[in-house]
């Protein structure tokens, strides 16, 4: 039952916060990039002010998996490295923390490019 | 000396009233379902982590890794558009998303030349994201390690 | 009398389409014009190496044919008119490489076809040329990566979009005394800016350019819209036309709607997911080549106006916040009996 409880949780957060994007590309004029710039840099100040943790505690993947989440991340990794490091820990942190994700699109989308061929659009 | 018989205000007006509006219910709708089923596949990641006794550290990783795998696999076959055209915000928000931003115009860009086409387009999209989300989680940090030092 | 009005030509010597020709790509296949066009493409690469090269072969066939159905060779066309959607022009110039006909590049976005119409029929009543081959073309995924997305990026599409065809036309305009389909007069639109700036709505930023040409048009000429059996405007789209009407409505100028039609909603089902219609420098050339031509020609239709439209923006003007001016021009074409 508590395992079920945590998908519904991480479902309706996440859905919701998609659904903030959603709104932004139908009411505003905003183009994609910015939006996405915007849900990032969101996570990262939310997450400064204390708001993001506690949805995170909460939703688990549900707010960790939106790009807000990739913000809350990058965040967390610097406040935690200028804890252990001091002043240069704010210039480490949130790209350590974010690595493997960052790596990950990185050599995939590069594999990608060499097995896949562009497709045309029905 | 235009013949136009309407201001550009007035002509602004009459272009909003006969543009149709996007389907307001139906996006919210899918970008919601879609959103949250990609999210609930990540929980059911964490917890496969958890299983493999992966930590707190190298799990997060894990359920990331995996969903960029799947997200830039997915464009490679062409099906990822196709959901971004159904889902919209949907699938452009995870992670997955951002996979797809960066493996798209690597696959479109192939063409160019592996050096200024690939390597360069990858980031077309996924530059600004990286830029403002790392400088501002650098500005984060600095202003914590002031507020700490002052604090303290 | 070769000049009317502040904007129009009229052609002393009328020049004969001697042949015309269109190619259409594979969603353009399925539309309710797919029995008109010359030849429908199985797939959008016709199996070069890049969308770039697929549209420059689309050009060169569409070109070939159109000498062909006139029994002409290459080293008897005296000069190509030609343009395409991408930077540099480079579908058409590069088709003109291979081709080896006497080449002159235009650019007028969408409305490229019947620029290169007015143009060609000028040149040849002037007597400066014997022959012209007057085309454009576009390709969805040339036009999709360099205006927009990679294709392969999931985004959506507001209502007010676009689809750039896939399809090239092509005409072959003659100095002949022969009966047929003459281009009688063409009239060379002004740049209307309405400020739009939505690159998305471009039938909203061309619908006031294609109102100011017609009207001079129709002031120049001295005609009424009722002169003419179609008036097809290229490539406004459904809510574009919409636009257009009104516009005329409110000028009091009288245009009938059932006499307006518009290629790029004549090109796609509205339940192909083409949302405002068709656009693109190949949607009004082989809607005009493939369609309307034909309709003349079985003496369906009499006198056609085509007043063709561009959206003259780039990514650069896009990005820098600037607003989407529009362009059209408008060619006469009448069946002499």
């Amino acid at each position: 039952m508590d395992t079920v409880w945590l998908f519904v949780k991480a479902f309706v957060v996440g859905g919701l916060i998609c659904d903030v994007g959603q709104l932004l590309i139908m009411r505003t004029k905003l183009t994609n990039a910015r939006i996405l710039v915007l849900f990032v840099t969101s996570g990262v100040f939310l997450t400064a002010l204390g708001l993001y943790k506690p949805l995170v505690d909460f939703a688990g993947a549900g707010a960790t998996v939106p790009l807000t989440g990739f913000g809350y991340s990058l965040a967390m990794g610097a406040i935690e490295a200028v804890n252990r490091y001091g002043f240069w820990g704010a210039f480490v942190g949130g790209i350590s923390r974010t690595a493997a994700g960052i790596t990950a699109a990185i050599v995939f989308g590069l594999i990608n490019a060499l097995v896949f061929k562009p497709h045309a659009k029905p | 000396m235009s013949r136009v018989p309407f201001t550009p205000e007035q002509y602004g007006e009459l272009v909003s009233k006969l543009t149709p509006p996007s389907r307001m219910l139906r996006g919210y709708w899918r970008a919601f379902w879609v959103g949250g089923l990609i999210c609930a596949f990540g929980q059911a990641l964490t917890l496969w982590a958890e299983r493999l006794n992966l930590g707190e550290i190298t799990a997060p990783m894990f359920t990331t890794s995996v969903l960029v795998f799947l997200g830039t696999t997915l464009t490679g076959l062409g099906v990822y558009d196709v959901i971004g055209k159904y889902a919209g915000a949907g699938s452009a928000i995870p992670v997955t998303g951002f996979a797809n931003s960066m493996a798209a115009p690597a696959i479109e860009f192939q063409r160019e030349g592996a050096i200024m086409g690939v390597g360069a387009r990858l980031f077309t999209l996924a530059g600004p994201v990286l830029a403002y989300g790392i400088a501002s989680s650098v500005a984060v940090g600095i202003v914590y390690w002031l507020i700490r030092g002052w604090v303290l | 009398m070769s000049r009317a009005g502040s904007q129009t030509f009229l052609y002393d010597r009328p020049p004969l389409v001697a042949a015309h020709a269109s190619v259409a790509g594979p969603k353009e296949g399925k539309g309710p014009l797919s029995a008109w066009f010359d030849e429908l493409l199985a797939d959008d690469l016709l199996g070069q190496k890049s969308w770039e090269l697929a549209e420059m072969e689309m050009v060169r066939r569409c070109v070939q044919a159109a000498l062909n159905g006139a029994r002409m060779t290459d080293e008897e066309a005296q000069a190509m008119l030609g343009g395409d959607l991408n930077n540099q022009i480079i579908a058409s110039s590069f088709a003109a490489r291979s081709l080896g006909v006497p080449f002159i590049g235009l650019y007028g976005a969408c409305s490229t076809f019947v620029q290169a119409l007015v143009i060609g029929a000028a040149l040849i009543s002037g007597g400066y040329l014997e022959n012209a081959v007057c085309t454009a073309s576009s390709h969805y995924c040339t036009a999709e990566r360099q205006f927009r997305f990679p294709l392969e990026l999931g985004t959506q599409r507001p209502p007010q979009a676009s689809w750039t065809a896939t399809a090239c036309g092509c005409a072959l305009l003659k100095a002949s005394p022969e009966r047929g389909l003459k281009v009688t007069a063409g009239t060379v639109g002004r740049i209307i800016d309405l400020n739009i700036s939505d690159a998305n709505h471009m039938g909203a930023a061309m619908a006031p350019a294609v109102f100011d040409c017609l009207s001079a048009h129709l002031s120049d000429t001295g005609r009424k819209a009722d002169d003419y059996d179609l008036i097809a405007t290229g490539d406004l789209g459904w809510i574009g036309r919409d636009l257009l009407l009104e516009l005329a409505s409110a000028a009091g100028l009288e245009l009938p709607p059932e006499k307006l039609i518009d290629c790029g909603a004549s090109l796609f089902y509205q339940e192909q997911d083409a949302h405002a219609g068709g656009s693109g420098c190949g949607c009004v050339a082989s809607v005009a080549c493939g369609w309307l031509m034909k309709r003349l020609e079985a003496g369906d239709l009499k006198r056609l106006l085509l007043v063709g439209s561009g959206a003259m923006f780039s990514p650069t003007s896009s990005q820098q916040a600037q607003s989407v001016p529009g362009i059209a021009y408008a060619a006469a074409i009448e069946r002499e009996d």
